[in-house]
């Protein structure tokens, strides 16, 4: 077991990884590794194979794999190492990634600076607690997606959609292509979870009804889903007795929540935002142990791989400075998350690595017409931006300018206030 | 004609096989699903009683202590993931502690080594999650947790290693009397034994009315569980039983062998044996009642939900006796039906024995297995094995870190996986957080490798639950 330095050491290679490295690379950083767990580059860009992706950073509309394999050609010559098929068992405060694959066995590699992008992973039935039988034909959206567009292979004719994620609207429409008969999508919110266009593109181009405030109150089928009975909710999410609606369907698919993928993070000691379930981070997605950068979905969920890949350069080229010995360093101020916003990222700020300004990306906790995002410090606003309409489901930035940031006197919150007319 | 069919192949069937195969008579195990241990030993508490509950003087007290023993042996021996991390039971008033009293004579009674009663400190000590309201407790070093399915898949494996022969997806459906023996009429054909052992679990009544006038009647019970992630499998330490009060027996927190927590079950009396469904109210009793041991018991933190079912019967003990002339039953194999496999199984031999079956002491018998669990080496194992074989450098199931040397390996055992989920019960991959959602579609492409399966046809468990449906309009051209 020799160990192997590097300068920057990436864990994962789908868009944040690719984006960090490729931003590590062009910042100076001489040696950089990709470590990726599967087969290919890309990530779950593979398995995405609508269009969509691209609007901003390239100002055109690409697939998943495109748009993965716009940032995959862009390795070819810069020196950059990946290795595929290589899954990372231990990542330490001081900077060592454990790893193995089929030809280099185990190994422990050292680095100058890691940036952790291992993306998220979906909610399943046994978070959710579903009640009724456990028969075959229960998949999360995503595992469906893998067997549909990569495998190919359909795994239902009957579909029922619960939750109206992202992944979950776009299954929709795949499997209504395909030729199953999607029945309808089902929301327990009173809104939806999913981006505005994938409801309109996804659903409502295929009449496929979608039922907000509703779920599923039982399965049923002994060997493979026959039946699910579909309730109403009230507002605390509570099925209300006599709404219940039977579909015959033989497939359910789960699109209820993504989660980021922080085991490795958690083992290595990392604090942990237990809003986001990602690493607190700093303005240049440093973690709270130096050295460490984390970006993407593996932070925070996104809904564009755009902004995915904006952060991840952020965090790849300080990435590198760290690893050049040019640390960034100061007193954090602390974000706090006010009323109406879930999270914040980044959670701290360093004022002396802030240049200009700094974007801060958040969610809010329900859908706002008519108001204002408020910056405010011990009861001083810093800064207001109005906003015509605000969901959950759709991620949330404003950039707050360093002259403002450096007239809070402590913690700063982000807080949704009624307009002022 | 064999020597022994055995009808049922959960952990009393293969316990039964495994104390008889191999020593100088033939064995036929014969199961209706597609793997061992598909009804009430998958879905339990896999808790391995110390055997203070029973009444002195039934075979259950008797059979949970001696099988409990055996366990532990038969766990080392044919490496099957098993803990000994001893159990308390709680009291939460003064009445309850009488019950826990009374409990600890039972036990010294029963020969439950160890027992004794602990305060409210000693118990608070010992386990700092527990509800303050907490008075005290019984404690029983000798509890242990277990992988019931791996227990008795590596019992029936080592059964058929040493000549037992298995035949899974076959139905028993009539028994008739011959004149050295038994027809045994099956879904796929006749058999002919000497002896049939009945061990067909919840459907034990009915393959002994089969060949005998009813003398029981089964009257299944369902308990619902919570699994969390092992982000919750050390909140506490020990298996933390409570006191049956009116409202019922009691809810259990424990760790699992996987490093997971286990909470339940409830007891719900139903009509149909089969039914296996999860119900709200069950799941939110469940919750509401862990959290009266733990108040702190994170059930956000769930990974899978199910339910077993216990074969209970209208009689108080466990049914061991000869059903007719050649036909033994074992039944009523309600908790600690686990605990007391082994030994039931050796019960069921010696009786077999009595009746002339012929068993010999076997110098050449199989009496170890050993299995790769890649995630428990330390890294210059890890380092060795990868070199020695590469698949085992590729992990498949990123929640579990179970890797592709592996399930290969679970391919080649001498029962073979059918099903992706008999992949989980014999390596763990799928069995995390994901639940299988990133390992599934791979974990099938290996099993349709190593064993010729057609992906089309591989069911996520039991025969007929199929993945797939079909190809996608471009995967048929390709296909």
């Amino acid at each position: 077991m020799n160990q192997q330095f590097y300068d920057v050491i990436v864990v994962g290679g789908g868009p944040a990884g690719l984006a960090a490295a490729l931003k590590a690379k062009e910042t100076g950083a001489e040696k950089v590794l990709i470590l990726e767990r599967d087969r290919e580059l890309g990530g779950i860009l593979n398995q995405c194979i609508h269009n969509g992706f691209g609007l901003h950073h390239f100002k055109e509309e690409l697939t998943g794999p495109e748009y993965a394999g716009r940032f995959i050609a862009q390795l070819e010559g810069t020196g950059i190492e990946v290795k595929l098929d290589t899954m990372v068992l231990e990542v330490t405060r001081d900077r060592k990634v454990a790893a193995v694959n089929r030809t280099d066995g185990y190994q422990v590699y050292e680095a100058g600076a890691i940036v952790l992008a291992m993306g998220c992973r979906e909610r399943t039935r046994g978070a959710i607690g579903i009640p009724g039988t456990r028969p075959a034909g229960v998949f999360t959206a995503g595992t469906a997606q893998r067997y549909v567009n990569m495998e190919g292979y359909m795994v239902g004719r009957r579909v029922l959609i619960l939750g109206s994620g992202d992944i979950g609207l776009i299954m929709a429409r795949r499997m209504t292509l395909e030729g199953a008969k999607v029945l309808a999508c089902v929301e327990v919110m009173p809104y939806s979870g999913g981006l505005n266009r994938n409801i309109v593109q996804c659903l409502q181009d295929y009449d496929i009804p979608l039922y907000l405030s509703h779920t599923i109150v039982d399965i049923r089928g002994k060997d493979r889903v026959e039946k699910a009975i579909v309730a109403k909710v009230d507002e605390n999410r509570r099925p209300i007795p006599g709404t219940e609606m039977e579909f015959d369907c033989d497939t359910i698919l789960l699109s209820v929540g993504l989660i980021p993928e922080n085991e490795l993070t958690r083992n290595a000691g990392i604090e942990i935002d237990r809003r986001t379930n990602g690493a607190v981070v700093c303005e240049n997605m440093e973690t709270q142990t130096p050295g460490i950068f984390a970006c993407g979905n593996v932070v925070h969920v996104h809904d564009l791989v755009d902004y995915v890949t904006a952060e991840s350069q952020r965090a790849g080229a300080a990435a590198a400075r760290f690893a050049m010995g040019s640390p960034s360093s100061g007193d954090a101020l602390e974000l706090f998350s006010g009323e109406g916003v879930g999270y914040t990222v980044p959670q701290r700020l360093r004022l002396d690595a802030i240049d200009k300004s700094v974007e801060v990306f958040f969610r809010v906790r329900a859908v706002y017409r008519n108001v204002e995002i408020v910056a405010e410090s011990g009861g001083v606003k810093l800064a207001g931006y109005k906003r015509e309409h605000m969901a959950p489901g759709e991620m949330e930035h404003i950039a707050l300018p360093k002259v403002l940031l450096q007239r809070a006197e402590g913690p700063i919150t982000i807080s949704i206030r009624e307009a002022v007319k | 004609m064999v020597d022994v069919a055995i009808i049922g192949c959960g952990v009393i069937g293969a316990a039964t096989a495994y104390q008889l195969a191999g020593r100088g008579v033939s064995v036929l195990m014969l199961e209706s699903e597609n793997d061992v241990s598909m009804g009430t030993t998958k879905a339990n508490s896999a808790i391995l009683h110390a055997g203070y509950d029973p009444r002195p003087g039934t075979q259950m007290a008797r059979l949970n202590v001696r099988g409990s023993a055996m366990a532990k042996e038969i766990c080392q021996k044919l490496d099957v993931p098993y803990r000994q991390i001893g159990s308390l039971v709680l009291a939460f008033s003064e009445d309850e502690m009488d019950h826990v009293r009374k409990l600890c004579r039972q036990g010294e009674e029963n020969g439950v080594p160890g027992v004794k009663v602990l305060s409210k400190e000693e118990v608070l000590a010992m386990e700092p999650n527990l509800s303050k309201e907490v008075c005290g407790a019984l404690y029983a070093p000798s509890a242990a947790i277990v992988s019931p399915w791996e227990y008795a898949l590596a019992m029936a494996e080592n059964a058929v290693l040493n000549g037992a022969e298995i035949r899974l997806e076959t139905r028993v459906t009539g028994l008739e009397k011959t004149e050295n023996g038994w027809l045994i009429h099956t879904d796929k054909g006749d058999e002919k034994a000497r002896f049939v052992v009945n061990a067909a679990g919840v459907d034990a009544g009915t393959v002994h009315e089969m060949a005998a006038e009813p003398t029981f009647e089964t009257t299944p019970c369902r308990g619902e569980y919570y699994l969390l992630d092992k982000c919750e499998g050390s909140r506490v330490e020990h298996v933390i039983f409570q006191c049956p009060t009116k409202a019922g027996k009691g809810i259990l927190v424990a760790p699992t062998v996987h490093g997971n927590l286990i909470v339940g079950p409830n007891a719900q009396d139903i009509p149909d044996g089969g039914d296996t469904a999860n119900t709200a109210e069950g799941l939110a009793y469940v919750a509401q009642m862990a959290r009266r041991s733990v108040p702190e018991v994170d059930l956000r933190a769930s990974i899978r939900n199910f339910a077993g079912i216990r074969a209970n019967t209208d009689r108080p003990d466990f049914i061991i006796e000869w059903a007719a002339d050649g036909l033994l039953d074992l039944a009523g194999m309600k908790s600690p039906g686990l605990s007391a496999a082994a030994a039931v199984g050796e019960e069921a031999a010696r009786l077999l024995q009595e009746a002339g079956l012929g068993l010999r002491k076997e110098e050449n018998r199989i009496e170890t297995r050993k299995k790769f669990r890649f995630k428990e080496m330390d890294a210059e194992g890890k380092a060795e094995l990868i070199k020695q074989d590469p698949a085992y450098g590729r992990v498949i199931c990123r929640c579990e870190t179970i890797t592709e040397g592996e399930i290969r390996a679970a391919c080649h055992t001498p029962i073979p996986p059918r099903s992706v989920d008999g992949v989980k019960r014999r390596t763990g991959a799928g069995m995390g957080r994901c639940q299988g959602g990133f390992c599934g579609p791979r974990v099938m492409e290996i099993l349709t490798r190593e064993l010729g399966y057609d992906p089309l046809k591989v069911p996520q468990d039991q025969a007929g639950g199929l993945i797939l449906t079909g190809c996608t309009k471009q995967g048929g051209v390709r296909k």
